[in-house]
C-alpha cells in the first residue's frame, strides 16, 4: 500500500502528520524559523516566480510537478521513499534482523550525530551559494541554482524530520542549532570544513554541485543502508532529488568546457581569456581544488567511528546488498598506501571494518572519474589533445593519511619548500579567481547567455532554452 | 621495554607552547601525533601518552620556580576545533596493566599539583576549551579553576569513557564533577553516560564549565579572566625566577647515584636501597642566592626523579628501603631557614615542593621501609620519610661495620612534623599515625627539638622496632626476605589501606576509591578480555558484556 501524500496541510508530507499532534507541533514550531533562516540565508535575488520541480509523490513515476514557484512559497515537504515490505538489516552485528522502526537506545547518540552532520550540510551549500543569483550565466542557470536550493532546504527538513520525530527535546534542539550554524560564521561555523568555504563564482557552483554534491550522494547512499528505517527512506528518496544537483554540476562543467573549446578552435590559441573564455589550465585547477576538498569530506582513510557505525547497522557501504561478502567484515584486510617520511609510498594492511571509509571514497572516486572522460570527450571531439585528470588522492589533502604531508597530482611525495614552490601551477590562485570573477557578468535576456559558457543541450521538463526560467523584478 | 626519563625542558617540548606575557602564562597543547613515548600509536586529536604529561609537569614546576611574575596560566590548545581528546585509547588497548596504572597515578599526581598550585602559590589556571573535550581532555579542563567553553554550537565537554569504553574516567574526572564542581549526581549521571558530551548553555547550568564564550570573542574573554585571577594573585611583584638545570645522575646496573640522593638495586630480594644524603654544608643565610643548588631543593628533585623513574621503569622492585645519612642539627638549621622568612615564595615553593614529593611516596605502590641507623639524619622534615614509611626499624646500638664506634642512632621531632607537610587525607603524618590520639601527639609535641634514642623512639611509637646490634642484620633480613614472598597486589591493597586513615579527600577518594575501581575495572573481561569494551575500541567490533553485576 503506497504512502499517501497529503499535500494540503502546512507541511505537505507522507508521514501521516495529521495523526501526530506532537510532531506536528514541534515541526509547525519550527517551520517559522526556517523561513526566517531562509530569507536571510537563501538566494539574494528578487523574483516573481522560478520554474521549479516539486516533489508531489514518491512514486516511481510522476513525483514531480513542475510549476513557477515564489520561493519563500515552495512547499517544503516530508518524504520518505516507500517502505519495503518486511526489510531486513543487511549487515553489521544485526544483520538479518528485521530493520527499526524506532531508534535503539543503545545508538541514540551515534545516530543523532549522524543526522546532525547530514543535516548540517544541507542548508550550509545555500549559504555558500548565496549570491551567485546576482551573476547568474543565463535564466536556466539561475533557474538551477533555485532549485538546488530549494531542494538543500528540503533536504534540511528531511534531517529536521527524523530529529523531531525520533530524537526528543535534545532532537528539537540539534534541529534548532542547524540554523544558528551560518557557513563561513566566525563565531557558530557549519561543522565541515569544506561547507564554511565561500562558493564564490559559477565554475565553482558547477565544481561543488559536480564533486561536493557527489560526496553527498555517496553519504545519503550508505546512509540509505541504514537499520534505522526512517533514514534508510528518507535517505532513498533525497537521492533522487540529489540526482538533478549532480546533473547540475556535470553539464554545467560540459558547457564551460564545450565553450572553452569553442573558443580555443575559433582563435586558434590556449589563451582564450581576453576572449571572453576560461583557459583549460584554471578549469584543471579548479577540478584539483574541489576534488581535493571534498575528498576530505569522506574523513580519514581509516575510521574507528565508520567501523563502530558499520558494525552497529547504522551506516552500510556503497550499495550493500549488492556486495558478496559477508556483510561483517570482521575477517577481512585491505590495503591501503600510505605517503611515507622518506618521501616513498609505503602500503600498510588495514582490519577492513576500519577502512569503511576508504571503500566509500574509492566508489565515489571512480564516479568522478566519468565525468572527466565526459569532458575530455568534448576536447577530443574539438580537436584538442590536452586532457583533464583527476589529481592523486593525496594532492592537496587536510583530512587523512596525506595531510601534513606534500604530494604532488602525480602522486610524487615533495618536501613542502618544493611543493609550495608549485602551488600556483596546480591550485587557483588570486589571479585565476580574479579572472573567473570579473567573467561572472549577469545575463538575465531570454534565450541569451555568457561568454565564457555554452547553452545548454536541453531544458527543463522539455522547455526550450529561450524559456522564462525564472520571472524577474 | 622503553627507559623513561623525566628530563624535559620547554625549548624542546613536542606537544606543549610555553609562553608568558606579564602576569599570565600560556600553556598550549599540540600534541605531535608522531611523538607517542612508545612505538605503536598515534597521538590524535591532542590525545597524550606519559610522554605528553611528563612536558606538562615539568612546565608547571617551572611555572612555580623560573617564573614568580607568573599569577594566572591559561590551559588551552593550539589546535583548531579540538582541545585535548583525553589519554590516548590505543595506548591504553595496548599497555600492561601496571603501565596504565602508573600512567593514571602520574597524570592525577600531576592534576593534582596543580589545583596545590592555585591554592598554595598563589596561581590560577583557566582552562580556554577552545574545541572538543573529551575524557582525560576535560579532566585537565576539571583540575583548572575555571573553565570557558567555546560556544560555537559544536563543542562540547564530555565524560565519553562508561559508554565507549567500559572503563571510569580515571583522572579525577567523576571525583571532581561532584566534589569540586558540585554538579548534581544525576546531572553527573547523564553527563558520564552520554558519548557525545553537553555543550553550550546546558554545559553552564549543569555547572560543568563556568561560562561559555562566543568563538570570536573567546581570546579576548579569554585573556581578560586571566588579567582579573592575576590581578587578585598572592605572588610577589618583583621577583625573580630560580632556573631549574637539568639533573646530573649516574646511572649504571647497580643503580643511580645523584648528588644528594642514590639508589643500589638489590635484584634478587626485588628491592631498591635509597640513601637520602643531608646537607654538607650550615644552612645558607640566603635561599635565593643558593637557587636550584640548595640542599633542600636539589634533594627533592632528585629524590622526585627517583621516585617516577623506579616506579616506572623498576616494577619488579617491590620493596623500597629508605635511608639518611648526615648531621641532624644541620638538617634543622635548613629547616629553619626555610621556614622562618615568612612570606618568601622561594621558601613557600620549596616547602610545597617537598610536601608534593611526601606525597608521591605515600601514594607509591612499593613496600617502603625506613632503616634508621647511627649516622642517619631522620630530623623534621626529613623525619618525615621514615614516616611515610609502612615500617620503621632502628639499630640500637654502634654501626654494624663499626662495633666499637660511640655513634647511635637518633630521631628528632620538629616543628616541620605537626603541620607543614600534610599527607592527602589533609592530615600530617604522625596525625595518621597517631589517628584521634590527641594526648599522645600533644607528648609527641613536648619531645620536639630534641635527639630521640632508640629506645625513647620506640616507647613514643615512632619506630616499628629497635633491634640491637646482635640481632639487627638477621631482624631486617627476615623482614625484607618476608617482604618479597608476598603478595604484591594484596601488599599494595593493604598498605594503601592502612596509609591513609581518618577523613577523605578529593586527593584521598581519586587515589582510592576511583583509582581503586578503576583498576578493578581495567582487568576485568568487561573492558580487557578479548571481547572487552576496551579491547575493542577502534576494531568497529562491539564489546560483549557479562551482564553479571558484581
Amino acid at each position: 500500500m503506497p504512502t499517501k501524500i497529503d499535500y494540503d496541510s502546512r507541511i505537505p508530507n507522507n508521514v501521516d502528520l495529521a495523526d501526530d499532534r506532537r510532531l506536528q507541533r514541534a515541526l509547525e514550531g519550527w517551520q517559522p524559523k526556517f523561513l526566517n533562516w531562509w530569507g536571510e540565508m537563501g538566494p539574494s535575488l528578487e523574483n516573481r516566480g522560478v520554474y521549479l520541480r516539486t516533489a508531489v509523490s514518491v512514486g516511481r513515476d510522476g513525483w514531480a510537478h513542475f510549476d513557477h514557484v515564489n520561493p519563500p512559497d515552495y512547499r517544503w515537504g516530508i518524504f520518505l521513499a516507500e517502505p519495503t515490505p518486511d526489510r531486513r538489516v543487511a549487515f553489521g552485528e544485526h544483520k538479518g534482523e528485521p530493520v527499526w522502526q524506532q531508534i535503539p537506545g543503545e545508538y541514540r547518540a551515534d545516530l543523532q550525530r549522524l543526522i546532525v552532520i547530514q543535516g548540517d550540510t544541507e542548508p550550509a551549500s545555500v549559504e555558500q551559494q548565496r549570491l551567485l543569483g546576482l551573476s547568474a550565466p543565463s535564466l536556466y542557470d539561475l533557474r538551477n541554482l533555485f532549485q538546488v536550493n530549494v531542494e538543500e532546504g528540503r533536504h534540511l527538513w528531511a534531517m529536521v524530520y527524523l530529529l523531531h520525530a525520533y530524537f526528543g527535546r535534545e532532537g528539537r534542539e540539534e534541529a534548532e542549532a542547524l540554523l544558528y550554524r551560518n557557513s563561513g560564521s566566525p563565531d557558530s561555523p557549519r561543522i565541515l570544513g569544506a561547507f564554511n568555504e565561500e562558493t564564490a563564482d559559477w565554475l565553482a557552483f558547477y565544481m561543488f554541485t559536480y564533486f561536493t554534491d557527489r560526496d553527498g550522494k555517496y553519504q545519503l547512499g550508505s546512509l540509505k543502508e541504514s537499520a534505522f528505517d526512517p533514514l534508510s527512506r528518507t535517505c532513498t528518496f533525497m537521492l533522487k532529488e540529489e540526482a538533478h544537483h549532480m546533473m547540475v554540476g556535470t553539464t554545467g562543467v560540459d558547457r564551460v568546457v564545450t565553450r572553452s573549446a569553442q573558443l580555443i578552435g575559433e582563435h586558434d590559441t590556449l589563451d582564450i581569456a581576453a576572449c571572453g573564455g576560461i583557459p583549460l589550465d584554471i578549469i584543471q585547477k579548479y577540478i584539483n581544488f574541489h576534488y581535493t576538498v571534498s575528498l576530505d569530506l569522506f574523513g580519514g582513510e581509516t575510521s574507528t567511528n565508520a567501523a563502530n557505525y558499520y558494525t552497529a547497522g547504522l551506516k552500510g557501504r556503497w550499495q550493500e546488498e549488492r556486495r558478496g561478502d559477508d556483510h561483517r567484515l570482521t575477517e577481512d584486510g585491505v590495503r591501503l598506501d600510505k605517503p611515507g617520511e622518506d618521501g616513498a609510498w609505503a602500503v600498510d594492511e588495514v582490519p577492513a571494518l576500519l577502512a569503511l571509509n576508504l571503500d566509500l571514497r574509492d566508489e565515489y572516486i571512480a564516479d568522478c572519474q566519468t565525468g572527466v572522460k565526459r569532458w575530455n570527450r568534448i576536447l577530443d571531439e574539438h580537436g584538442i589533445d590536452i586532457r583533464l585528470k583527476l589529481p592523486h588522492p593525496a594532492f592537496n589533502r587536510h583530512v587523512g593519511l596525506a595531510a601534513g604531508h606534500h604530494v604532488t597530482p602525480e602522486g610524487t611525495i615533495l618536501d613542502e619548500e618544493t611543493w609550495e614552490a608549485s602551488r600556483r601551477r596546480w591550485l587557483p590562485t588570486a589571479e585565476d579567481l580574479a579572472f573567473v570573477r570579473s567573467l561572472m557578468q549577469p545575463v538575465y535576456e531570454r534565450g541569451k547567455i555568457a561568454s565564457w559558457v555554452a547553452p545548454p543541450v536541453n531544458g527543463i521538463n522539455g522547455k526550450p532554452f529561450d524559456y522564462e526560467y525564472v520571472r524577474l523584478v | 621495554m622503553v627507559v623513561v626519563s623525566f628530563d624535559r625542558s620547554p625549548d624542546a617540548y613536542r606537544h606543549w607552547k610555553l609562553s608568558t606575557d606579564g602576569p599570565v602564562a600560556w600553556l598550549e597543547l599540540d600534541v605531535d601525533e608522531q611523538g607517542g613515548l612508545v612505538p605503536g600509536y598515534e597521538l590524535k586529536l591532542n590525545s597524550y601518552d606519559l610522554g605528553v604529561d611528563i612536558e606538562l609537569y615539568d612546565a608547571l614546576q617551572r611555572l612555580r620556580f623560573e617564573h614568580p611574575e607568573v599569577r594566572s596560566v591559561v590551559v588551552t590548545s593550539a589546535k583548531d576545533k579540538v582541545f585535548c581528546a583525553g589519554a590516548n585509547i590505543r595506548m591504553l588497548a595496548a599497555s600492561e596493566h601496571h603501565w596504565k596504572v602508573n600512567f593514571c597515578k602520574f597524570t592525577n599526581e600531576t592534576r593534582n599539583s596543580m589545583e596545590d598550585a592555585s591554592e598554595h602559590s598563589g596561581i590560577t589556571f583557566i582552562a580556554a576549551v577552545n574545541g572538543s573535550c573529551a575524557g582525560g581532555g576535560y579532566e585537565l579542563a576539571l583540575a583548572c579553576d575555571r573553565i570557558l567553553l567555546v560556544d560555537d554550537n559544536s563543542s562540547s565537554v564530555a565524560l565519553p569513557e562508561v559508554p565507549l569504553l567500559g572503563v571510569l574516567p580515571g583522572t579525577g574526572g567523576l571525583t571532581r564533577v561532584v566534589d569540586k564542581r558540585r554538579v548534581r549526581k544525576d546531572l553527573a549521571d547523564l553527563f558520564a553516560t552520554r558519548s557525545d558530551g553537553v555543550r553550550g548553555k546546558t554545559a553552564v547550568d549543569w555547572r560543568l564549565v563556568d561560562e561559555v564564550v562566543p568563538r570570536r570573542e573567546f581570546r579576548a574573554v579569554v585573556e581578560q579572566r586571566a588579567l582579573e585571577a592575576a590581578s587578585g594573585s598572592t605572588r610577589p611583584a618583583d621577583a625573580r625566577g630560580v632556573q631549574l638545570p637539568p639533573l646530573e645522575r649516574e646511572i649504571s646496573e647497580a643503580g643511580i647515584a645523584y648528588t644528594y640522593v642514590r639508589a643500589e638495586y638489590d635484584r634478587p630480594l626485588s628491592l631498591v636501597r635509597i640513601t637520602v644524603r643531608g646537607p654538607d654544608e650550615d644552612a645558607p643565610s640566603s635561599l635565593h642566592a643558593q637557587g636550584a643548588d640548595g640542599w633542600l631543593l636539589a634533594m627533592t628533585r632528585e629524590l622526585d626523579d627517583l621516585i617516577l623513574r623506579l616506579r616506572t621503569n623498576e616494577t619488579e622492585m617491590g620493596t623500597w628501603v629508605l635511608r639518611t645519612e648526615g648531621d641532624s642539627a644541620r638538617v634543622l638549621a635548613h629547616e629553619q631557614a626555610l621556614l622562618s622568612p615568612q612570606g618568601d615564595w622561594f621558601s613557600n615553593e620549596i616547602l610545597h615542593y617537598y610536601k608534593r614529593t611526601l606525597k608521591r611516596l605515600d601514594v607509591t605502590s612499593r613496600s617502603l621501609i625506613a632503616l634508621i641507623e647511627p649516622g642517619s639524619c631522620f630530623a623534621g622534615l626529613l623525619l618525615e620519610l621514615a614516616l611515610a614509611c609502612d615500617l620503621q626499624y632502628m639499630l640500637d646500638g654502634p654501626p654494624i661495620e663499626d662495633p666499637d664506634s660511640d655513634l647511635r642512632a637518633h630521631l628528632a621531632l620538629s616543628e616541620a612534623n605537626f603541620g607543614a607537610f600534610p599527607m592527602g587525607n589533609g592530615l600530617t603524618r604522625l596525625q595518621s599515625r597517631f589517628y584521634q590520639q590527641d594526648d599522645h601527639l600533644d607528648w609527641l609535641r613536648r619531645e620536639a627539638g630534641q635527639p630521640l634514642s632508640p629506645a625513647q623512639a620506640r616507647e613514643l611509637g615512632l619506630v616499628t622496632d629497635a633491634p640491637d646490634d646482635i640481632d639487627w642484620e638477621d631482624e631486617i633480613r627476615i623482614v625484607l626476605e618476608g617482604r618479597a614472598a608476598l603478595s604484591p597486589d594484596a601488599l599494595t591493597g593493604m598498605e594503601a589501606n592502612h596509609r591513609f586513615v581518618g577523613p577523605e579527600t578529593i586527593e584521598t577518594k581519586i587515589f582510592g576509591r576511583l583509582s581503586a575501581w578503576q583498576n578493578w575495572i581495567f582487568i576485568r573481561p568487561n573492558a580487557s578480555g578479548p571481547e572487552g569494551a576496551l579491547r575493542r575500541y577502534g576494531t568497529g567490533q562491539k564489546a560483549v558484556h557479562d551482564r553479571k553485576r558484581v
